[in-house]
């Protein structure tokens, strides 16, 4: 009776350890992607330091797919820059041309007006009711570099949320199943 | 140590890193090109000149805007992005930029152009300054690479002025 209670006793406490190192495995793994996220966000100033282009409105130059390295600096705006804003009221953002400036003498506030390249018309239509310009607060950051094709995954996984969960439960079955 | 799923973890790091490095060599190659562009633009006509219901002033050109900017285009370019922006000062606005006219180059033949044209977008200002005024027009361009780092960069061409009255 007494030696089966203890090999019991024995299995159940290394069960125990290691269920609880490969949690801290885990955790590890997702508090130092956290922290290169919001290391990238400091470092780039901008709220969303890469974003992926989702619409053909910049195209030839940017694909559907491709993803956006963004950064923001104090410098004013000016025309010819590609920047990425949010219209009030609506949260995926936009990332086109500015092709029209007005900087004021006194404040220093700017007025903006943007175009996708492939469009036909400038993004008037965009912007909120009976907003002309857009303004330096809208803005969330130039588009400096870019790589292709990267950004298909969060196309896809946006699109079709069940890859999202087959990705999910594989990774998760992955962890639970490995060895060490 | 040998598992399937070992080698295929170490394989798609591997790749995955090499892909990187191949990119960011790509984009550093770029710094290694020096661009001698040039560009002239003339101011063939001035169309109309009017203002509008709101109190903005409009005008209508058109231009003749001639370039060459082949030295600009690298193995690891894909499109040069040009445009034409008329820019000024008025006593309200310490800046205003108005994109007259843009195109895209998609390779170096076509990076030579003379381009016969009215301007692609309005010349609208805030307000009413634009009587005789004097302008530049600057051709911005925008290097779009495969990948990496994106360039930007200007020629400034001054000396241009509107007509003093409406037209």
């Amino acid at each position: 009776m007494e030696w089966i209670r203890e090999s019991v006793d024995s299995i159940k406490s290394i069960q125990f350890r290691k269920t609880l190192s490969q949690a801290v495995n885990l955790g590890l793994i997702l508090t130092s992607a956290l922290i290169i996220w919001k290391g990238l966000i400091c470092i780039t100033g901008s709220e969303s330091p890469v974003v992926v282009v989702l619409s053909e409105s910049m195209e030839p130059g940017f694909q559907r797919g491709d993803i956006l390295f963004l950064h923001m600096s104090k410098d004013p705006i000016r025309a010819g820059e590609i920047i990425v804003f949010n219209v009030d009221g609506h949260d995926i953002p936009i990332v086109h041309r500015v092709i029209k400036v007005h900087e004021r003498q006194d404040t220093g506030e700017v007025y903006i007006l943007t175009k996708g390249d492939n469009n036909d018309k400038d993004d008037r239509v965009l912007y909120a009711q009976g907003q002309h310009w857009l303004q330096r607060h809208h803005v969330m950051g130039r588009a400096v570099g870019f790589l292709p094709y990267v950004g298909w995954m969060t196309i896809i996984m946006t699109e079709k949320p069940v890859i999202k969960y087959i990705i999910i439960g594989a990774l998760g079955l992955l962890v639970i199943t490995s060895k060490d | 140590m040998h598992s399937f799923g070992y080698r295929a973890n170490a394989l798609i790091t591997l790749g995955v890193t090499v892909l990187a490095l191949m990119c960011a060599m790509a984009s550093l190659s770029d710094n290694l090109n020096f661009p001698t562009p040039s560009a002239q633009v003339q101011v063939l006509n001035v169309n109309w000149f009017q203002k509008q219901r709101n109190g903005n002033e409009e005008v209508s050109l058109t231009l003749n805007i001639s370039a060459d900017l082949q030295s600009m285009f690298t193995w690891n370019t894909k499109q040069v992005f040009v445009f034409l922006a008329a820019e000024y000062e008025t006593p309200k606005n310490s800046l205003n930029q108005v994109s007259l006219w843009d195109g895209i180059i998609p390779s170096k033949e076509h990076a030579k152009f003379l381009i016969h044209t009215t301007n692609k977008y309005r010349f609208i200002d805030q307000g009413s300054n634009l009587q005789g005024k004097e302008f530049n027009l600057t051709l911005h361009w925008h290097v779009m690479p495969k990948t990496g780092k994106m360039f930007a960069d200007k020629i400034v061409m001054t000396g241009y002025r509107l007509p003093e009255e409406y037209r």
